[in-house]
């Protein structure tokens, strides 16, 4: 959608030249004309998804009564919402609302921290994702994950997009599936000339890219996307959402950002977090405040706090 | 204090620059090609060089490096990876004591494990000296492999590989400049131990070049420790070049070790 209008994309772009150093910050400062922005774009998104982009999708991950504790300290607690095939969604709130925990819940990436425990239910297509017998190996090759800051392996580019396909044996073609995961993740023009080279050579956002396609090469169903572009400058940033907006097409994403305004631009579908404290113990967790399609979430939040946080009155 | 401090730092590079220049005093001419080419002489005469002493101390120290090389990765991969936070720091400690272990109790260790009814041999001097280098070693490697960031371990989990194949093909790759490092470091340290030597493999039955590591073998720490004990002046001159050579070898093997072991650390940052 928004690809078709790159000006107003690299406009709204240098506005986040500015912000990118304290964007809350600026959103508070100038709330008017930040909402503003915020809000005619949002409705020029409404007109073009129509009501509910969801709709007559299949349900990819459904998430009931989830919450995440480390050693008994709960992260995030009590979400259920599910998340649609082929768009993407967006988890937004603020910092220590367990929007990242949440997501690496759903590949399994928490089995990795000790003490980290799931309770409820995450479904993936229907199957109880933490179930007897389930594979956490063949869960992450399903679900590929991109990290906050770009994790290329200090090897060659080609090394790094080959690795997942020789540890699971998808061996033939090699090249083939090199290049067209790198075709996929919108690299293989700027590396064609260099895939020998060392993946530390490439620039932060083609090494963001660059995991991307790592990610792509095992031909996974799901991308969860830990905040991609917070470590990258604008251009960078632009590139790899208007990446989102291509490989929502093929896949299903599911994009952590602190960026509202990158949330409105890349996703279908949104959930807002927020930190809560527990009445009788008083420890702060995370809780799901809304979800639902970006535009009501932007336009006519149903809950007061998704307003305040919106709008940049907190967060 | 500011005085002291410095004095204190002074008195210590002038120990170092002292021993340095004597040992290079002393031992500098009595370098020529004859140290190198020819072997002990046989007992009772004068002359000889020290060819057989270093072939032996090579030998030696290969196969100290050898057993200990595989067995410290290992550990530091068990320790990093794999054990539980209170077994690794056991495990840890256990090191530093081995580490802090007098030489020639290991000497004393071997000697009465293996040398007793079997008599001296290259292997069981090089048993020796790979229990000195296993804690260097595994140390040192382990440090390395704390720095590989662990952002590089998720990238792979992530990817749907398992813990060993993440180590195999992400970790070991990205810290292997770092165990070459440990591994010199240790080579160098080892070749200079005498202690654990002088029971396990100080009584040279041939003055000819050996290979065979089940005899006792002639290493450069044992021929300094007897040559300057002799009466024979040119005994005594040997004794202080083969010193040159050994604190050469010593030297160089810790600069080379520096040098890649900052190369390596710059090269991790990077990934990070």
């Amino acid at each position: 959608m928004h690809t078709n209008d790159k000006s107003g994309i690299i406009d709204s772009m240098s506005d986040d030249v500015s912000q990118s150093e304290s964007t809350e910050a600026d959103v508070v400062g100038e709330p008017g004309l930040a909402l503003a922005r915020s809000q005619a774009k949002l409705a020029e998104m409404a007109g073009q998804h129509g009501d509910s982009p969801q709709s007559g999708r299949r349900v990819v991950f459904g998430l009931e009564d989830v919450s995440v504790s480390y050693s008994g300290m709960v992260a995030i607690r009590d979400v259920a919402f599910d998340i649609h095939e082929n768009l993407a969604t967006a988890f937004i709130g603020p910092s220590g609302c367990g929007k990242t925990t949440l997501l690496r819940s759903m590949n399994r990436m928490n089995d990795l921290i000790q003490g980290a425990e799931v309770a409820g239910r995450i479904t993936y297509h229907g199957q109880d994702l933490f179930g007897a017998g389930v594979d956490a190996v063949e869960v992450r090759r399903r679900i590929g994950m991109v990290f906050q800051r770009p994790n290329p392996f200090p090897k060659s580019i080609y090394d790094n997009v080959a690795f997942g396909l020789r540890i699971h044996g998808m061996k033939d073609n090699l090249s083939d599936r090199v290049e067209q995961a790198l075709r996929h993740a919108a690299l293989w023009d700027e590396v064609k000339d260099r895939l020998k080279h060392s993946a530390l050579s490439l620039s932060g956002g083609q090494q963001q890219r660059l995991c991307i396609a790592r990610a792509l090469a095992i031909e996974p169903d799901v991308i969860l996307m830990d905040e991609p572009a917070s470590a990258l400058d604008p251009v960078a940033t632009l590139a790899i959402e208007d990446l989102v907006g291509v490989l929502k097409n093929d896949y299903t994403i599911v994009i952590v950002t602190h960026n509202m305004q990158q949330a409105a631009r890349v996703a279908d579908m949104t959930a807002f977090f927020s930190v809560d404290a527990d009445e009788k113990t008083g420890n702060r967790s995370g809780v799901l405040v809304e979800s639902g399609p970006t535009s009501d979430l932007f336009i006519r939040p149903s809950d007061p706090r998704t307003e305040a946080y919106v709008t940049g009155r907190f967060g | 204090m500011e005085g002291f401090a410095t004095a204190a730092a002074l008195l210590a590079v002038a120990v170092l620059a002292i021993v340095l220049i004597s040992v290079a005093r002393k031992g500098f001419p009595a370098l020529n090609l004859d140290l190198f080419t020819q072997n002990a002489a046989p007992f009772g005469q004068s002359g000889g060089g020290i060819e057989n002493a270093i072939i032996g101390t090579v030998i030696i120290v290969l196969i100290a490096a050898a057993i200990s090389l595989p067995v410290g990765v290992l550990l530091a991969i068990f320790n990093t990876e794999f054990a539980p936070q209170r077994l690794a720091e056991a495990i840890r400690l256990t090191l530093n004591v081995l580490a802090g272990v007098p030489t020639i109790v290991i000497g004393v260790f071997i000697f009465s494990l293996i040398v007793v009814g079997r008599g001296q041999s290259g292997i069981a001097g090089a048993l020796g000296l790979s229990i000195i280098m296993l804690p260097l070693i595994a140390r040192a490697t382990e440090e390395v492999l704390l720095l590989v960031p662990s952002t590089l371990r998720e990238g792979s989990m992530a990817l749907g590989a398992s813990r060993t194949r993440t180590v195999l093909t992400v970790i070991l790759p990205t810290a292997v400049g770092g165990i070459v490092t440990a591994t010199i470091v240790a080579v160098a340290r080892a070749a200079g131990e005498t202690a654990p030597l002088l029971f396990t493999c100080s009584i040279f039955v041939a003055t000819a070049v050996t290979t065979d590591p089940r005899q006792a073998m002639a290493t450069l720490p044992i021929v300094i420790f007897s040559s300057s004990e002799s009466p024979d002046p040119h005994a005594q001159q040997v004794a202080w070049a083969a010193a040159l050579v050994l604190i050469a070898v010593v030297l160089i093997g810790s600069i080379v070790g520096r040098l890649l072991s900052a190369k390596t650390r710059r090269q991790i940052e990077r990934a990070r």
